[in-house]
């Protein structure tokens, strides 16, 4: 038996935190993420919601009740709280109904792209060598290609769907990610709890997904957060182009593509969808930021 | 000599000719080069003993440590560990046999994994044991080492630095390992701690019967613990020898330099002037003849031209030495 072990060996500190721990009393010093993270929950519960929220049919169209404008206007009613479009929609059900397709997008985009990104990063990084040379040979070519064109091209070839948009986003928008990961796994492959795991004998994929990729999870969300929110915007604008989600589904860069005819008399077309991509974007954003803020080892919660 | 019998090896571990090489450049603009970061190694090491292993930062300490743990293929040579080779053994098999202690026990810990997952680690790879066993022997590892049972729901950035490097003790012998690579296991804590974590390898030695290939660059440290000590140099081993040999009577004058450089509590003795004059040189580029001869105070034409050579492996003699004047 060991007789060299002292008290003060065996004694633990209370004071320091698991890492969880450490995060959630961060959280709550944080206001633009607290913000971020109200406007987003809203937005998502909205979108969940909406066959309940929604006053009406979001498809249902009504020659008689054309362009009404929203409440606040001398003109408006609370029949049609914001209103309806041209042909004779209600906007705030059309509106509810298009957080659910942007949220869709974002989160199934982002979630493809993460996958592929985050392989080709983590693969580059922990092989190094003639693998790296490949992903970044794959990586610049991907970067050379303007996002938005190749997007609209494919889109044009493919023709426009909900499910062919969010793919193409998703095969589009990977670069960040493989990034983040790579110099995130370049920083670990020779970290001393690594070397120790392939000393135990460890197989490639559990020394890659247990022991790296927990570690590279917290950037990874970032840039996760951060492609959502990408991806929302590259809908819209796919879609304003008339490239992306076909009508008659509730899209809010569809919306806004439909109302620009109108822009310089019944403003609010425009406004409220566009007010309304604002919103989730920058919520997202603000999640974002300040989900890497709380992260950051070292904490900047002083 | 060679263990090829079916009677057991008195060696724990055996080095022959083990030379790492890397190659640099090779790119657009400049030529492709070797870097010899171990070259020609050969030792031997009982069962039972502690070899030290000693020599400045880039010597190649960390490049052979790397090798015997199966982490890097050698070049050229073998390594031997309990008379079988590691080139012909999977690492499964490998890390039953070697297991290391690394030197930071900030970053040997996943710090996102509880310290009982980490220390079951090598139970679960190896062993089929059901989970509960597994804590079992967890909690009784965790004991062995100075741990109270609790920490095995904490992570490693609840624990000091004594506390992780045990932690790190606990998952290198939890698999009953013949051989353990000790890679600077103490010079990442601070001095209150350290020999608190040297008694405690050292009775663990005792209590498993492990042989230690302890690697460091503190001679202080490794006075107190080795049976033999082999100092390395620019890839090579230039002296080897028991620990009385080579304190009481280094030979080589690497060797007797690096003892000269050892700091004494005695404030008026000030700061040793080893006269090494220039730095260490550049171990791609090697010096022609003994490498060593560019700091070498009795440096002669002939250290310019021929290299001398170690002879082979002696653990009854008076140790050897790679000097043309010794």
């Amino acid at each position: 038996m060991p007789d060299s072990t002292t008290p003060l060996a065996t004694r633990t500190s209370p004071r320091l935190r698991s890492p969880f721990a450490s995060l959630s009393a961060r959280l709550p010093r944080h206001r633009t993420l607290l913000l971020g993270i109200t406007i987003t929950g809203l937005l998502v519960l909205i979108a969940l919601l909406a066959p309940w929220l929604a006053p009406h049919d979001p498809y249902a169209q009504s020659t008689a009740n054309r362009m009404i404008p929203p409440v606040w206007h001398a003109a408006g009613s609370w029949e049609h709280m914001l209103g309806t479009d041209r042909l004779g929609r209600d906007y705030l059900s059309r509106l509810l109904y298009g957080a659910r397709i942007s949220l869709f997008i974002g989160l199934l985009a982002a979630f493809i792209s993460g996958l592929i990104g985050t392989t080709l990063g983590v693969l580059a990084g922990y092989f190094g060598g003639r693998v790296d040379a490949v992903v970044s040979y794959i990586l610049t070519t991907r970067l050379a290609l303007p996002v938005v064109l190749v997007a609209l091209a494919l889109a044009s070839l493919t023709g426009g769907s909900l499910i062919m948009v969010t793919l193409l986003l998703g095969l589009l928008l990977w670069d960040r990610f493989t990034v983040v990961a790579r110099s995130a796994t370049v920083q670990l492959r020779d970290a001393e709890y690594v070397q120790a795991a392939q000393a135990l004998g460890a197989s490639l994929p559990y020394i890659l997904l247990r022991e790296i990729l927990p570690n590279i999870a917290p950037a990874l969300i970032v840039v996760a957060t951060l492609e959502v929110a990408n991806a929302i915007l590259l809908e819209a604008t796919l879609s304003f182009l008339g490239m992306g989600i076909q009508p008659p589904l509730p899209s809010w860069g569809l919306m806004i593509a439909e109302g620009k005819a109108y822009m310089f008399f019944q403003p609010w077309v425009i406004a409220i969808p566009g007010a309304a991509l604002f919103m989730l974007v920058l919520a997202i954003n603000l999640l974002g930021d300040g989900l890497r803020d709380i992260s950051a080892p070292g904490g900047r919660d002083e | 000599m060679k263990a090829t019998s079916v009677e057991p090896t008195p060696y724990a571990l055996e080095l022959c000719g083990l030379s790492k090489r890397f190659t640099l450049g090779g790119k657009m603009f400049s030529k492709k080069r070797a870097l010899y970061a171990v070259s020609d190694v050969s030792l031997r090491v009982p069962r039972g003993q502690v070899m030290g292993l000693v020599g400045e930062s880039g010597c190649g300490k960390s490049t052979l440590a790397k090798m015997l743990l199966g982490l890097t293929p050698p070049s050229e040579g073998d390594v031997l560990i309990q008379g079988k080779s590691i080139t012909h053994s999977d690492q499964k098999t490998l890390a039953r046999h070697v297991q290391p202690i690394f030197q930071d026990p900030y970053s040997s810990l996943n710090p996102r994994r509880r310290i009982g997952d980490i220390i079951a680690l090598p139970l679960r790879l190896h062993t089929t044991l059901s989970s509960q066993e597994r804590s079992q022997r967890v909690t009784a590892m965790l004991d062995l080492v100075g741990l109270p049972k609790r920490a095995t729901q904490q992570y490693p950035g609840q624990l000091s630095g004594g506390q992780r490097q045990r932690v790190a003790i606990a998952r290198a012998l939890i698999m009953r390992p013949d051989l353990v690579i000790c890679d600077e296991p103490t010079s990442a804590l601070d001095v209150s701690v350290q020999a608190q974590i040297l008694n405690l390898l050292l009775d663990l030695k005792e209590e498993f019967g492990l042989t230690y290939l302890f690697i460091s660059h503190d001679l202080a440290v490794v006075e107190h613990l080795v049976d033999r000590l082999a100092v390395m140099y620019l890839g090579r081993i230039v002296e080897e020898g028991s620990r009385e040999q080579i304190f009481a009577a280094p030979k080589h004058p690497y060797t007797q330099a690096l003892l000269a450089s050892a700091l004494t509590p005695d404030p008026s003795l000030d700061i040793p002037d080893l006269g090494l004059g220039s730095v260490q040189p550049d171990p791609s580029r090697p010096p022609a003849g003994c490498a060593f001869h560019p700091r070498c105070p009795q440096s002669s034409p002939e250290c310019r031209e021929r290299r001398p050579s170690l002879p082979p492996v002696d653990l009854h003699g008076t140790g050897r030495v790679a000097c043309h004047f010794a």
